[in-house]
């Protein structure tokens, strides 16, 4: 770890990741849930022998595997960039992170691509029976991919089952199970394939509506409706309820991404939940935050503190309480957390030189120190803090926050009634009719991209200023290049992915003019 | 199981994983050799089979090429973080290899597809080139070493601003990119005449074997005897202190005849593989030349790693040298994955069952004209 910082460094690496992960969450989310679309489909179509079943399967099938395609290109770089751009991470966790990464190229990403192949290569060539456990293989395959990188995540917002191990200079492992089955990492992974199978609903219910608009393959439109409708209202409101869970826990584990995303300067008992807010873009010099005002707002009472804690009287921190500490609530200080972790540091550093001078006395002092519970649970809990220089530097950038969150919910709610409307029109037989509505639908589909990538925002830039949460910040993850080589690789991958990117809406609009046909193309 | 397993052992467990899977790796690079071979096919047809051919098995390369990464992150993570952090630019250059060549496939031959079929053959080029070639010489530098310092607190430093860059302008380094290189293709033209009924295709790619079996045994030859005869970076099992050792590699031969022996049936299998293919037109040299490479590569990750050898070493400060003993993961964490490698013939298994399923038969222009998904 390092003492001087390249914020520009730091600040690239953070975009070039972002852009990576933004670009690969545009793919994901539609192959999570189409995958178990068109395995629902095939297995009506084995089921009824229907040929025009084969046919809907086989439209979407089209789609799933030029959208699974260009997923696979952007995932590719998000292993290695851990290992590229975040190089003192790599070290530092990489005995817990890395697990979960090559569990998921054995488990997941071979069952995946071998059976893809039979997937689309199949249907001639094994039995109907081998042909569709193949595509519910590549279906779980895919979510089980995103089990244990959601596992990985979810252990670094809330670290688990580890210690740190002063000789290695890093945390290890220490409960496999801990970490698989922390409950964030649990919540956080059926959050997210949820929300995978919520966009990919409103994109079969999108199209579909299309068809309907230019009175096109009505049939087929409104069985993929029906399929599409179910599973999406199904997952919508399960979605709701991981979404309340997550809230809780990020409340309880990361307070200040809490208080960030519900715009709450100033902690209080009975806090009020603020339905919508306006926060201006300049600082006002009134006011007694470390940042602006929220004065246009609608809060409900004390809904927050029962969001949070499950009472409505509970004491909810703000962002003031977090960062200069409340004695009353028993919250350290962030600058009293930066001594600490310092001293947690130079511990460390004592340590090393003990070593390396050879003395022994001093040496295994500090090694006992370490294995101290007081000294973990008093000092070296606040080891990141240790990197920082201000306070302030522990407050994400509220505004995207906020309203990352509240994009993403009220898109979220949006999709129940839309799920909920889409089915009683088809079970009354009079969706063909509803223009606007079907209109509505078809441009639902970039408000699903617009909610599902608002997620991942409030998940990752709620919680900086950590990769590890509290225990390793950006500016100490980063590796050391020169800046301008990650603004170099940011643009070509920029260019590279808005291309492919391109290519893909083309090729997916094209074949969706198509339509469905005697072959599937 | 495990849990009885000294962490040496486990480490080694690990190493004998990793060359397993850098073997398997190199082996499917068919693929990337055979898209650098599609102007064998002569007319429209002839290279969508070709593409074809390929478009069936991408996805297993790709995939062990990220699981190789996953599972060098999560055994050898000081590797992962010193040598991706530090040589920038190769890794960079490799994943942009790989990111167009995943889309290529799928969007060659789609309607709309906005860059022309023209780009994605050329991507499917560039793939195939130079990712086997960046490939090959970074492994290389297991053997030859790079310019970095790690600190005591395993902080890793790249000490030359080439960031990895330099690797392509040592000769060793580059015998190994070609060798790799020319293998691809090598492999490439024994899988299209394995999997393709097409005459003038296999008439084609019979005469292209000559032209790239014969490159590929000088430049392996050469990275073989140059790697013998040159000093290695060994390290004392007690004081874990590196120092150069002439003959290293030639040493680790010696002292470990499994090892000469896998390597030395590796490379009969390889010749014979060609032999067959190159003589007698034999249509099942894939299976041992790619059986042969398996074994050949495998034991060169094991000479690099086993016997007290650094696998990745530092010429900027001997003493920074990776082992496979300082920059393993935990004791802890290598016994839960070695449990999950438990699943790896499983994994074995059911591609072999699927794979077996999907090439029933050779692949051929009617087969295609029935074909619902094509590329």
């Amino acid at each position: 770890m390092t003492e001087q910082f390249d914020y520009s460094l730091v600040d690239w690496s953070r975009a070039q990741f972002a852009l990576t992960a933004m670009y690969h969450w545009l793919f994901v989310p539609l192959t999570l849930g189409l995958g178990f679309i068109v395995a629902f489909m095939e297995t009506i179509y084995l089921k009824t022998k229907n040929p025009e079943w084969k046919r809907i399967t086989k439209f979407w099938m089209t789609l799933f595997g030029i959208n699974f395609a260009i997923g696979v290109a952007t995932g590719i770089i998000l292993e290695f960039e851990f290992g590229t751009n975040w190089s003192n991470y790599s070290w530092f966790v990489g005995d817990i992170f890395g697990a979960p990464l090559a569990i998921e190229g054995i488990m997941a990403f071979f069952l995946e691509s071998t059976f893809i192949a039979v997937m689309f290569f199949g249907w001639n060539k094994v039995s109907p029976k081998f042909h569709l456990v193949s595509t519910w293989l590549v279906a779980f395959g895919a979510n089980l991919s995103a089990l244990w990188i959601l596992v990985a995540n979810g252990w670094m917002q809330f670290p688990a089952g580890m210690h740190f191990n002063p000789e290695t200079a890093r945390n290890e492992m220490l409960n496999f199970w801990e970490v698989l089955f922390s409950p964030v990492a649990i919540n956080k992974f059926l959050h997210t394939i949820t929300s995978g199978y919520v966009l990919a609903s409103v994109f079969v219910v999108g199209v579909s509506a299309w068809f309907l608009i230019k009175k096109r393959n009505e049939q087929f439109a409104v069985k993929s409706m029906i399929v599409a409708g179910v599973f999406g209202l199904l997952s919508s409101l399960f979605l709701a309820f991981s979404g309340d869970t997550s809230a809780r826990l990020v409340a309880q584990k990361q307070p200040m991404k809490f208080a960030a995303f519900e715009g709450l300067y100033n902690g209080s008992h009975g806090a009020p939940l603020m339905a919508f807010g306006v926060i201006p873009g300049e600082k006002d010099s009134t006011s007694q935050n470390y940042l602006s005002d929220i004065k246009i707002k609608i809060e409900i009472p004390n809904v927050l503190s029962y969001m949070a804690y499950l009472d409505p009287n509970a004491f909810v921190p703000g962002i003031n309480d977090l960062v200069d500490g409340n004695k009353e609530q028993g919250i350290m200080s962030a600058t009293e957390k930066m001594d600490r972790g310092k001293l947690a540091r130079k511990a460390l550093r004592e340590f090393k030189d003990a070593k390396k001078n050879g003395d022994t006395i001093l040496y295994n002092q500090l090694k006992a120190k370490f294995a101290e519970p007081a000294f973990q649970e008093n000092y070296f809990k606040y080891f990141g803090y240790g990197f920082l220089n201000d306070p302030k530097d522990l407050i994400p950038n509220v505004p995207i926050s906020f309203y990352s969150f509240h994009i993403m919910v009220l898109f979220g709610f949006y999709f129940i009634i839309m799920f909920a409307l889409v089915l009683r029109f088809i079970y009354k037989g009079s969706l063909f009719r509803k223009r606007k509505f079907l209109y509505l639908l078809l441009f639902s589909i970039p408000l699903a991209y617009i909610a599902s990538q608002s997620g991942w925002v409030v998940a990752e830039v709620g919680r900086q200023p950590w990769v590890i949460q509290d225990y390793l910040p950006t500016v100490a993850a980063v590796s050391q290049i020169d800046a301008s080589a990650v603004q170099i690789t940011f643009w070509l991958f920029f260019a590279v992915f808005t291309a492919l990117l391109i290519a893909e809406i083309k090729i997916m609009t094209k074949q969706i003019k198509i339509g469905p046909t005697e072959g599937g193309n | 199981m495990f849990e009885s397993l000294s962490l040496l052992a486990l480490q080694q467990y690990w190493w004998i994983i990793i060359s397993l899977l850098g073997s398997l790796l190199v082996f499917l690079m068919f693929v990337q050799g055979g898209q650098t071979l599609l102007h064998i096919g002569k007319t429209e047809m002839e290279r969508t089979i070709l593409v074809n051919s390929l478009g069936r098995k991408w996805e297993f390369t790709f995939t062990t090429l990220v699981t190789f990464g996953g599972a060098f992150f999560a055994s050898f993570p000081l590797f992962y973080s010193t040598s991706f952090g530090g040589a920038y630019w190769v890794w960079m250059a490799i994943l942009f290899c790989f990111i167009i060549q995943a889309v290529s496939y799928e969007f060659r031959s789609k309607p709309q597809n906005f860059l022309g079929k023209k780009v994605y053959e050329t991507f499917l080029l560039i793939n195939g080139a130079l990712g086997t070639i960046l490939i090959g010489t970074a492994v290389a530098t297991f053997f030859t070493g790079s310019l970095f310092s790690v600190s005591d607190l395993n902080s890793s430093r790249w000490e030359v601003a080439s960031h990895g860059l330099e690797a392509a302008l040592n000769l060793h380094n580059l015998s190994l990119g070609l060798a790799v290189f020319f293998l691809a293709r090598t492999l490439g033209l024994l899988y299209f005449i394995n999997n393709i009924n097409n005459r003038p295709i296999l008439d084609r790619a019979y005469k292209q074997l000559w032209l790239n079996a014969i490159p590929f045994l000088f430049f392996f030859l050469t990275f073989l005897i140059w790697l013998l005869v040159r000093d290695g970076f060994a390290y004392d099992p007690v004081t874990k202190v590196v120092s150069m050792e002439p003959f290293k590699y030639l040493h680790n031969l010696l002292a470990m005849p499994v090892v000469t022996v896998i390597l030395l049936l590796g490379v009969v299998l390889v010749l014979y593989g060609l032999f067959m293919a190159m003589f007698k037109a034999a249509t099942k040299g894939i299976w041992f030349t790619g059986i042969g490479t398996v074994l050949a590569v495998f034991s060169l990750f094991l000479i690099a790693g086993f016997n007290n050898t650094a696998f990745y070493p530092s010429t900027f400060d001997l003493q920074s040298s990776l082992t496979i003993e300082n920059s393993s993961s935990s004791k802890y964490t290598l016994i839960a994955m070695s449990y999950v490698s438990l699943f790896v013939p499983f994994v074995f298994a059911y591609i072999y069952y699927a794979w077996k399923a999907i090439d029933k038969t050779k692949i051929t222009e009617e087969e295609l004209n029935n074909e619902h998904h094509k590329y």
